[in-house]
């Protein structure tokens, strides 16, 4: 069914207030407010259930997580080791080795034998790999959780990959990547993250049609070998008897040898200059433009004032990006943002706003002077107020299921971040004042760092880009390289510019 | 490849009609009973509490049996534009004085009224004064702007923990949700009925161009989203089915807020609503609440379902996208609606196609043939009240064509119409099914989701579970006799992007289709 909403769901956050010759909005003297009236009783006191903790002597950690509303028993092993870690010239190598761990299966069992047999159990035992990561799930109902286990464990220790799967995993991977320059998007996305931590970094590097035609069956092996002996963590939860369930799992992970974490990662992070980029693409009617910088990680003790000034900048409806740029200039449907955090790494920070072509500019320069306006238009009390309502009243959505808490543990423990993560942050949240938000915004933001991309259709945007005064339009050659493949010529690239 | 997989997420969600071991749909259904309250009120609009105390929070969905096939002719999109402008408050709530924004908002009207009339003057339009109108008609909704506290209504939803706060408009129903802590819920019964009983035109100027600015997002700036709106207005002669969801622009544009208020007084009656509220509350306190805002919605009968009945398809229809994008196929049969009798055993040849790496679109086009990264076959698209398309599609792998993808998919219809599925095929959707049901049942919002459109669709949550006794029903030789009568030549219509290359720099300028 086609559906169409009323905010973009996936992406950034939306928010907004006035030109820059406006200030804040004040709202006018307002007429009764019968909502206020209506009463707010305490909430219920909810201690959500932890997961049961324990440490195998070599190392691994489990996590069990009873629940006996559904028959349904899953789990998950987290492996250290991701995208960021592969060589250059296989970059795309994680990606594939997801796909073809599950879709090889077992000595004892293809993964086709496997598919059958799960699927008609309506169970699941799926492997991904991500950028700091590689995991392995499982589900099924209860009655067939533990020859599903069994099989999940062997498909964990022992893989037998199988060089008929790897190429259709690179056969799945090379469409994505002769797709890519369909997709406004994502192109957006990816050429932003280039600016910020440069083209050639270990969060931003792209497969290409060569990189993932040099992968070979023995470096999906390699890598498994590389990564199996790292600090595992298992998360089980659903419907099961604790007791059995710790003895199953101490039975099939207890004897593994002593974990070898991965060598600590050396990444250096730098700010971009401030400059304008853009990507020429002549069958969109609306620009992507993408605002970005450097974030920090989440470690940073000036987080809880960066989380409340990014609800104020772009978090919301009553969001100061949202305000501006979609409620009072109807410029975009999509527009939003903020510094980001991540949990062992500085992420970005990114704003985003969709507009029509022809106001391009206009939008680009509203959404920067919100930005800047972090800087020199004072934050007040009520703008406070709210962004702590609104991120502390719906901080129990972090921990309402068991999943989620479940999830959570396995985070902290994965980072290294103390259990009690979250309610130490949230306790902070609490404590920032106006003060706090004040000294971060100046810390942190500074618009002569800021590169801006605007993925657009040329023709159609006017005026063009250099009524934005950043200096010269840098255009961004988003070719798709084209492998010289053996006597071949190389393909017709398409020059996107 | 997100069409499908939007496709793929919301067929689940329909099949979610499904579910658990054999047997177990009774207990279901029997504990279900005693945590479902539902009650009509007097002006019609049903309520219905599930108790499912985990945590202290709860979800709502109001499910309004009105999308985007209720658009009047000429107004395409109107059901949506109305969704968003139901985020923009009410006389109490993002104003600062009702009275005096009431006037300056019937001055926006009239203004708007002259403009359109000067601008859609077929002859002798008056450019000058066409500005003129144009200025005035700015003036007047600056006049209005300054009584309007902006984005008042989901700033007091959110600061009181609104979570997930969204809406969506289909073309057969508008939804619209959030989860809160569960002490906020009278709280929320009194925002939600204030916007379905007091709904006013504010800022509803610039949210049309924020709605143009989604459809070019999703639309006009998308390979997929072009041909998707191609397909449909091919597929279609009569049924609106075959129109823009999002509108089409020249209509979009020109909707004003008369109709959309026209639109509500019409749909967002009682007795077309329902309101489903799962999580920590307990029905018994809770329903007196919830009866005494919900009442003040209006009442009135049931409006008329649109009545216009597709006619019979009696020759192939195809459409062909030359584009610098790459390549995509899609194909789709008419099909029934969901109160026809076979609904299971289409949904049980969606499965058997296309259900994961053991379906046979996969295990055919992906894994075997290794033509394509993509291969679904999948119904109802684009609805599902109406009788919808069953859709095909495959996207192919870097030097294989449409024509391949085509090829392929027939191969694998044939096999439908002269072989029976196997018996493990069959059981297989079966089994599944039921877990589906069983996993969503975890969920407060999907749960609310599924049990209001179920007393909407059925009129009564029930179904949700009873569904099961039809699903269990379908034999090899239903799913024989359904792709005998639908997968023919004369029922098709078919779609693809054929890639050319891009046009030299300064030639034809006009993106897009050609």
């Amino acid at each position: 069914m086609t559906r169409f909403t009323l905010k973009r769901v996936a992406g950034v956050v939306l928010a907004g207030t006035a030109f820059i010759a406006i200030g804040p909005i004040s709202a006018p003297a307002q007429q009764e407010k019968p909502w206020e009236k209506i009463p707010i009783p305490p909430l219920r006191e909810f201690k959500p259930q932890q997961p049961k903790r324990i440490e195998l002597k070599n190392g691994i950690v489990l996590f069990l997580q009873e629940d006996h509303e559904l028959p349904f028993v899953s789990g998950s092993v987290l492996i250290p080791g991701g995208s960021r870690d592969e060589p250059a010239a296989k970059t795309g190598l994680v990606e594939l080795y997801g796909q073809a761990w599950r879709t090889s299966g077992t000595a004892k069992m293809s993964g086709d034998a496997m598919d059958d047999l799960l699927e008609s159990k309506a169970a699941h035992i799926e492997t991904g790999g991500g950028e700091g990561s590689t995991s392995l799930g499982w589900d099924s109902l209860k009655g067939d959780a533990d020859q599903v286990f069994s099989l999940a464990v062997d498909l964990l220790l022992h893989p037998k990959f199988n060089p008929e799967k790897l190429q259709l995993a690179q056969q799945q991977s090379a469409t994505s990547i002769v797709r890519r320059n369909d997709d406004e998007a994502g192109i957006a996305a990816h050429e932003a993250a280039k600016l910020v931590y440069g083209p050639d970094s270990p969060y931003t590097r792209q497969p290409e049609l060569a990189t993932i035609g040099a992968v070979t069956v023995a470096d999906l092996e390699a890598w498994h070998d590389r990564t199996i002996g790292g600090k595992l963590i298992v998360g089980v939860s659903g419907d099961f008897d604790p007791a059995a369930m710790e003895a199953r799992l101490r039975a099939a992970f207890e004897s593994l040898p002593p974990v070898k974490p991965l060598p600590p990662r050396k990444d250096s992070f730098q700010a971009p200059k401030q400059a304008i980029y853009f990507i020429n693409k002549e069958d969109v009617n609306q620009s992507n433009v993408q605002i970005v910088g450097l974030g920090t990680d989440r470690r940073n003790p000036d987080v809880p004032a960066l989380a409340l000034m990014n609800d104020i900048l772009g978090g919301g409806f009553a969001s100061r990006l949202f305000q501006k740029v979609r409620t009072e200039l109807g410029l975009a449907y999509a527009v939003g943002g903020g510094l980001g955090f991540s949990y062992d790494h500085p992420a970005m920070f990114q704003v985003e706003v969709l507009t029509q072509s022809s106001s391009t500019v206009e939008a680009t320069k509203a959404a920067l002077a919100e930005i800047a306006g972090l800087t020199d238009r004072p934050f007040t009390e009520e703008e406070l107020k709210r962004a702590q309502d609104n991120i502390l009243n719906s901080f129990l959505f972090r921990y309402d299921t068991r999943d989620k808490v479940l999830a959570e543990s396995e985070r902290l423990e994965f980072y290294g971040y103390p259990p009690n993560y979250l309610e130490t942050y949230e306790a902070a949240l609490k404590k920032v004042t106006l003060a706090d938000l004040g000294a971060a915004a100046k810390k942190y933001i500074h618009p002569n760092q800021l590169a801006v991309l605007v993925v657009g259709n040329q023709p159609e945007i006017k005026p063009g880009l250099d009524a934005l005064n950043l200096g010269p339009v840098h255009p961004v050659d988003i070719t798709i390289p084209q492998p010289q493949g053996p006597g071949g010529t190389p393909g017709a690239a398409e020059k996107e510019q | 490849m997100s069409t499908f997989h939007r496709i793929a997420r919301i067929a689940a969600c329909v099949l979610a009609g499904a579910m658990v071991y054999a047997g177990i749909e009774a207990q279901d259904l029997k504990s279900f009973e005693q945590k479902i309250t539902t009650k009509v009120l007097p002006n019609g609009l049903t309520i219905l509490i599930c108790e499912r105390p985990e945590a202290p929070v709860f979800s709502y969905t109001t499910f309004v049996d009105a999308g985007d096939v209720d658009d009047p002719s000429g107004e395409s999109g109107l059901a949506h534009m109305f969704e968003h402008l139901a985020f923009k408050g009410t006389t109490e709530i993002g104003t600062s004085n009702w009275p005096a924004e009431k006037v300056a908002l019937e001055k926006v009207e009239e203004a708007n009224q002259a403009y359109e009339a000067e601008y859609l003057k077929p002859v002798g339009r008056d450019e000058a004064k066409l500005a003129d109108l144009k200025k005035k008609f700015q003036e007047a909704q600056d006049e209005a702007h300054k009584y309007v506290v902006p984005n008042q209504f989901t700033e007091v939803a959110e600061r009181n923990g609104a979570h997930e706060l969204n809406a969506e408009t289909s073309l057969d129903e508008t939804m619209y949700f959030w989860s809160m802590p569960e002490n906020r819920l009278e709280l929320w019964a009194w925002l939600e009925s204030s916007r379905l009983a007091d709904v006013v035109p504010r800022e509803f100027y610039k949210e049309r161009n924020v709605v143009l600015e989604e459809r070019r997002m999703r639309t006009d700036s998308n390979p997929e989203g072009r041909l998707f709106e191609q397909f449909v207005a091919t597929a279609y002669v009569a049924h609106p089915y075959g129109r823009s969801g999002v509108g089409w622009p020249s209509e979009v544009s020109q909707i004003n807020a008369t109709e959309a208020m026209e639109f509500h007084k019409k749909y967002y009656v009682g007795s077309n609503v329902v309101v489903a509220v799962v999580g920590d509350v307990k029905a018994a306190e809770t329903m007196p609440i919830l009866e005494k805002y919900f009442g003040r919605v209006p009442g009135g009968p049931k409006p008329e379902e649109m009545t216009t009945v597709e006619p019979k398809q009696f020759a192939e229809k195809t459409v062909a996208l030359h584009e610098a994008t790459q390549p995509i196929y899609i194909e789709g049969y008419h099909r029934p609606s969901y109160r026809d009798p076979d609904d299971a055993v289409y949904d049980a040849i969606s499965d058997i196609l296309s259900n994961g790496r053991v379906s046979r679109l996969y295990r055919s086009l992906v894994r075997d043939q290794q033509i394509a990264a993509v291969a679904v076959g999948e119904s109802p698209f684009p609805g599902g009240k109406y009788p919808g398309l069953f859709l095909f599609g495959a996207v192919p792998l870097p030097g294989h064509t449409p024509a391949q993808m085509r090829d392929s998919i027939h191969k694998e219809i044939d096999k439908l119409k002269t072989s029976d599925v196997t018996d493990d095929e069959l059981q297989m959707y079966k089994t599944r099914t039921r877990a589906d049901l069983l996993r969503g049942l975890a969920d407060n919002q999907g749960l609310a989701s599924a049990l209001a459109e179920y007393q909407t669709r059925y009129g009564d949550w029930r179904e949700l579970f009873r569904q099961l006794d039809r699903v269990d029903k379908v034999t090899k030789a239903d799913i024989r006799r359904v792709a005998n009568k639908v997968f023919v030549d004369t029922n098709r219509t078919a779609a693809w992007i054929e890639t050319v290359p891009p046009p030299a720099p300064a030639a034809g300028k006009n993106g897009g289709t050609r």
